[in-house]
Parts: C-alpha cells; structure tokens; sequence
C-alpha cells in the first residue's frame, strides 16, 4: 500500500537528523545564523515583505497568514513592541514543536532575531509549557550559547540590533496556548482568554503591541529569509503554501513527526511514515489536527489531502497537523469521553456554555457508557454542542462543540442506548 | 513557617526584573522558583512574592491555584505523572495505570505511606507519538510496557 515516491520536504527539519545539531558549533557548520549579517542590515520591511509573499501560514492551529499578521504591528510607535513565541503545544496529538526546540533550537532563535527586526522588538519571550522542562534545559543552553557568541544581547552579530530572549515557563494549563490567554498568563494573572476586538489589530502585552506566532512558524523564517518567498511558496498547494511538520500517534505502526508539502494525500502519509495501522487491522477514523478538531471516518481519510481547504472543506480543520490515528476496534464513546474530559477539566470557567456544557456532556457520555442512557440522551448532546458553539469568549468551546457533533453524526449507532459494547472497554467510568 | 528566596534565587531575581516591562510579570517565575526551593508552595511564600511584583498577596493566590503544576501541599519525593489522555488511552495506558496502583498499593491523588510516590493522572504531555507515557518529576518515561514501568519503580525505591 505505500507509495515510495512520497518524500519529505525538510525545510524546519533540515537539521533533525544530524547528531549535536542542538549545540552551536554544529548548528553553525549547517549554515545558523548565516541570514543576519545580510538582513539585519537591509530595511526591516523586506523581511516583512518576504515572508508576506512567501504565503507562510501560523503554525499553531489556526493557520493565519503570517504575513497580515506582522503588518499589524505599529512602526511609528512610541511604546515598545514585543515577540511572544508561543511553545505550549498542549494540543493533545500534537507534538511538534518539542522536535524543533530539541533538535534545531538555533534556528527558532534565529528566527525570533529575524522577526523581532521586522517588527522592531527588543525583548522576545518564549512562553513554553512547564511540563517541557527537560526541552526547555536544551533550549536555554542554546540561548546561552547564542549569547556569549555574541547572537544574541546588545549589538548581536556585529550589527547595531540588540534583542534579548527570555523563557517563560507556564505552570500546566491547556488553555494559556490560546494566544490572549497566554499574554495573560505571561502578565502573571489567570490564563483567562481576552474578549476579541471588533477590528484586526496586534495583541496586547501590558498595553504595548505584540506579535505572538507559534515555533514552527518562526523557525520557518531564516529559510524564507536566505532562500526568498518563491523557494517556500514552490511548496504546498496555492492556498496553502510550503510544509508542516504533521505527528501521527495512535494505533500506528512508527509514529512519529515527518514534513511533507502541504496537498499530501493523508492515506498515502499513513501509510508510508506511519507504516500502516498496529497488528493490521482497519483503519476506523482520525482526528486531523489535534484533538480540537473533528473526527474524519476512514472513507473521509482515503479522499483528503493535507491542506487547509481540503479538511475544511470536509467538515473539519487542519489544526496543528497532529493525527490521532484509531482502529476498527476503537470504542468511539470511550474516545469521546476520553476527550470530554480533556475539556472539562482545561475549560477556564469564564463561559458558563464552556464551563458547564464540558462537564455536562462528558456526564452524559458517561452514562451511555454505563448503558443507563435513555434515547433522549443523544439528542441532548446535540443541544448542549449547539449551546457551546459561537457563545464564548474563545473557539474553546465551539471546538469542542465540533468535536461532539462530529462523533456523534459519524458514529452514532455506537451511541445508540442498545448498542452492545465494544472490546476496549476498560476504562474507569467516573 | 516563614519563606525567604535563597542568595542564588535572589541573583536571578535580580537578573529577571530586567527583562520584564513590569513586576506583575515576575509572578510565574516566583513561583516556580519556590516550588523548586521549597517543593511546594506556602502561603507565607506567596506573601513574599507578593513584595516583588507589587501585588496583594490574593492575586498571587488567584494565579497559583489556576495552574496544575503549582504544588500548595508538599507530594512525594518521586511524583508519578501518568498521561491519561487519547493517544495514550489509544496505547495502552489503562494496564500501565492497574500497574502502578497495585504495585504501589495506592490509588490516583495518594501519596505511599513512606512518601515516596505520589500517583497523579495528568493530560496530555506532548508525547503522544511514545505513548503511553509518564514524566516522574522532571523526566519523561515514554513508549511504556509494564516491564519497563517495573524497573522503572524498582530503581527509583
Ligand atoms: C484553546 C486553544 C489552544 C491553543 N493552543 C496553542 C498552542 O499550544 N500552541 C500554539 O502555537 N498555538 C495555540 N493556539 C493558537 C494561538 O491562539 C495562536 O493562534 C497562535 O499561537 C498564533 O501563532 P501562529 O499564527 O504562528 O499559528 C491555541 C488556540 C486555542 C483557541
Ligand atoms: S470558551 Fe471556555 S476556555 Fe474559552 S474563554 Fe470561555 S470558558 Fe474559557
Ligand atoms: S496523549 Fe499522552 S502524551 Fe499526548
């Protein structure tokens, strides 16, 4: 069933394979740090500029365009301006930014340097998860590094730009990868999620503006940046430019982390990187880009292409790119509930919708799963997903009022109240 | 029971405050830096962070109970951390989870009678692609079997 023809295209991951490319020395054998002394002394705005032309997309689930992004971020202001990268990848399927800080740590601060130029930053910060601790040590030795080589500090690389990095570490909260609700968290307060203005406008860090973009999306600018906005946008389909680092988890045989361009059919990535599902069985479904985003059934699968357009138009989101891949033995209410759980307990609580809706239906899913459900109960699940949707502060809840609709819609008879139960079924019914 | 940051903690306090536009920022980081001097956090500590970020010592309250990784009661030397979430539910983590508990002879939330271990479930730890998985205090166990989870507890004993 595998294609041998499908590659990867490694543009983040160019580094990954080779051993100690976390340390200096062997980053700067590969080529780190060669785009400052040209960038740094060309106007900021071509940065800007590239990476606008370049089509480059956030890589932290919502897939904006980098570029508008930037051109928010005030020139003529007299209040400082800030560069908030954002590594709390706590998408549940997703990781892929803990390769990046790991393996090519060098090129995310290369590409914060090159940032924080465009949008004239001095002082950047990078808010990681706190149960990252043992990747955050790699990266603040390679901080370090950068430092006392002079990459980083007052007058980095022989230039007269001075930016300081800064790790922030976060204390376990899913919610404070929400960009508003990290700024939040970075202040010191609650991870709360900020209501969204009317208009497009930078975000806000003590009232100063802010650019806030995830790691992947920053390490891709030195490649943009050396190689211009053409060598990246070859990439990909025309919506969706360039690559993503996708992750594949679940009943798969090797997973695991691979780039490919954007337009890769999904089947064919499964089956070549991830070598096909566990034991051999079918496969049943899989959730696209982390959990947040809704279920595709195996026919789905078979007729999707890794873009943007293409999982939206079939009813879900590319998210992060992290698959969660489930076989033809997977009980889809104990996968529901698994998740349900997951949200009631990373709900903020600021949204009664979110707060009480989480809880509500993963009690439901509970119940069906202990088979004292009546056949109202679908239908209520159903009603308290419709509440939760376009209600909130934040997409939380809409999210996850997608993740319900979508199982129930494609599963329901596994729903049903007399459904006989599936293996699998050892799960702790709270 | 009265708190006060140690000389090497107030070296780097001192260092922190230069790269944040305002103390309020300093919170995170405190507290951090106590649960890594004190392995948890007291509210007498939290009175004395209030000092260096000019809050009420209730907004530093308000923010440390937000966070689940902020201890306020003292754990167990080695605390067990098992991700409970999809791709290790997928994986196998319910057998690894009869594992432990029986092995330690306690449940979720408990600490052993020696105070060695304590068993928390935790969401998902960004490992899913080894799953399942556990992080004792700083480490991340990954890609677990049941053989591996008994050295595992044999050595840390
Ligand atoms: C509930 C929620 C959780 C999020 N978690 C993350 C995360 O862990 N990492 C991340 O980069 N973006 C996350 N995002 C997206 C951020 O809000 C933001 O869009 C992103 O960091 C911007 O960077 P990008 O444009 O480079 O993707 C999350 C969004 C929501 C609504
Ligand atoms: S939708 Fe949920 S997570 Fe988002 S702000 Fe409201 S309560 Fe918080
Ligand atoms: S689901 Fe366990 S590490 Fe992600």
């Amino acid at each position: 069933m595998s294609d041998t023809t499908l590659q990867e295209t490694r543009i983040v991951s160019q580094k990954f394979r080779i051993p100690n490319s976390h340390t200096l020395a062997t980053a700067l054998e590969h080529g780190a740090y060669s785009t400052l002394r040209t960038a740094l002394f060309r106007p900021a705005s071509d940065i800007t500029t590239a990476v606008q032309e370049s089509g480059l997309r956030g890589k932290g689930g919502g897939g904006a365009l980098a570029g508008e992004k930037w051109l928010l971020m005030p020139t003529d202001d007299s209040r400082p301006s800030y560069l908030v990268v954002n590594c709390d990848e706590s998408e549940p399927g997703t990781f892929k930014d803990r390769q990046i800080i790991s393996k090519d740590p060098h090129l995310l601060i290369e590409g914060m340097i090159l940032t924080s130029y465009a949008i004239g930053a001095n002082e950047a910060y990078i808010y990681i998860r706190g149960e990252y601790q043992g990747f955050e040590k790699i990266l603040q030795d390679a901080i370090d590094e950068a430092y006392s080589s002079g990459f980083l500090g007052k007058g980095l690389a022989n230039t007269d730009f001075d930016l300081d990095i800064t790790i922030h570490r976060g204390a376990g909260a899913y919610i404070c990868g929400e960009k508003s609700a990290l700024l939040e968290s970075l202040e010191g307060k609650r991870g709360h999620p900020r209501l969204k203005p009317k208009n497009k406008e930078p975000e806000w860090y003590f009232g100063n503006p802010t650019l806030v973009n995830n790691v992947e999306t920053i390490a891709t600018v030195p490649y943009i940046v050396q190689n211009g906005a053409l060598a990246y946008s070859k990439y990909g389909t025309s919506q969706s430019a360039g690559t993503l680092l996708f992750a594949m988890s679940g009943h798969i045989k090797n997973a695991g982390v691979y780039e490919v361009a954007f337009g890769t059919p999904m089947l064919e990535y499964i089956n070549h990187f991830g070598g096909g599902i566990r034991g051999d069985k079918k496969l049943k479904a899989v959730i696209p880009g982390g959990s947040s985003t809704p279920v595709l059934t195996a026919d789905e699968v078979a007729n999707a292409t890794l873009d943007y357009e293409t999982l939206r138009s079939l009813g879900s989101s590319l998210g992060t790119g992290g698959m969660i891949v489930m076989d033809e033995d997977t009980n889809m209410v104990e996968a529901l509930k698994n998740l349900l759980e997951f949200y009631h307990h990373e709900s903020c609580g600021q949204c009664t919708p979110c707060r009480e809706g989480t809880g509500w239906s993963d009690k439901i899913v509970a119940k069906i799963l202990r088979k004292e459900a009546t056949s109202q109960d679908i239908d209520k699940l159903l009603g308290i997903a419709d509440i939760m949707n376009g209600k909130t502060i934040c997409v939380f809840a809409p999210a996850v009022s997608g993740v319900i609709s979508s199982f129930i819609s494609k599963f329901r008879e596994e729903f049903e109240i007399d459904s006989t139960p599936k293996i699998h079924n050892k799960m702790e019914i709270k | 029971m009265s708190f006060s940051f140690d000389e090497t903690n107030i070296t780097k306090i001192e260092q922190l405050q230069k790269r944040y536009p305002s103390p309020k920022a300093l919170t995170l980081p405190l507290l951090w830096m106590v649960q890594e001097q004190e392995g948890f956090i007291s509210l007498e500590a939290m009175e004395e962070i209030s000092k260096y970020t000019t809050r009420p010592a209730m907004e530093i309250y308000k923010t440390a109970t937000f966070y689940t990784m902020f201890n306020l009661a003292p754990v167990g030397e080695h605390h067990i951390q098992l991700c409970k979430t999809l791709s290790c539910a997928l994986c196998g983590k319910e057998d690894i989870l009869a594992y432990i508990k029986k092995t330690l002879d306690i449940e979720v939330g408990q600490t052993t009678k020696d105070g060695k271990f304590t068993l928390t479930q935790v969401e998902c730890l960004g490992s899913c692609g080894t799953a399942p998985m556990m992080q004792i205090n700083q480490t991340n166990y990954e890609s677990l079997t049941i053989e591996r989870v008994e050295k595992i507890l044999e050595e840390l004993q």
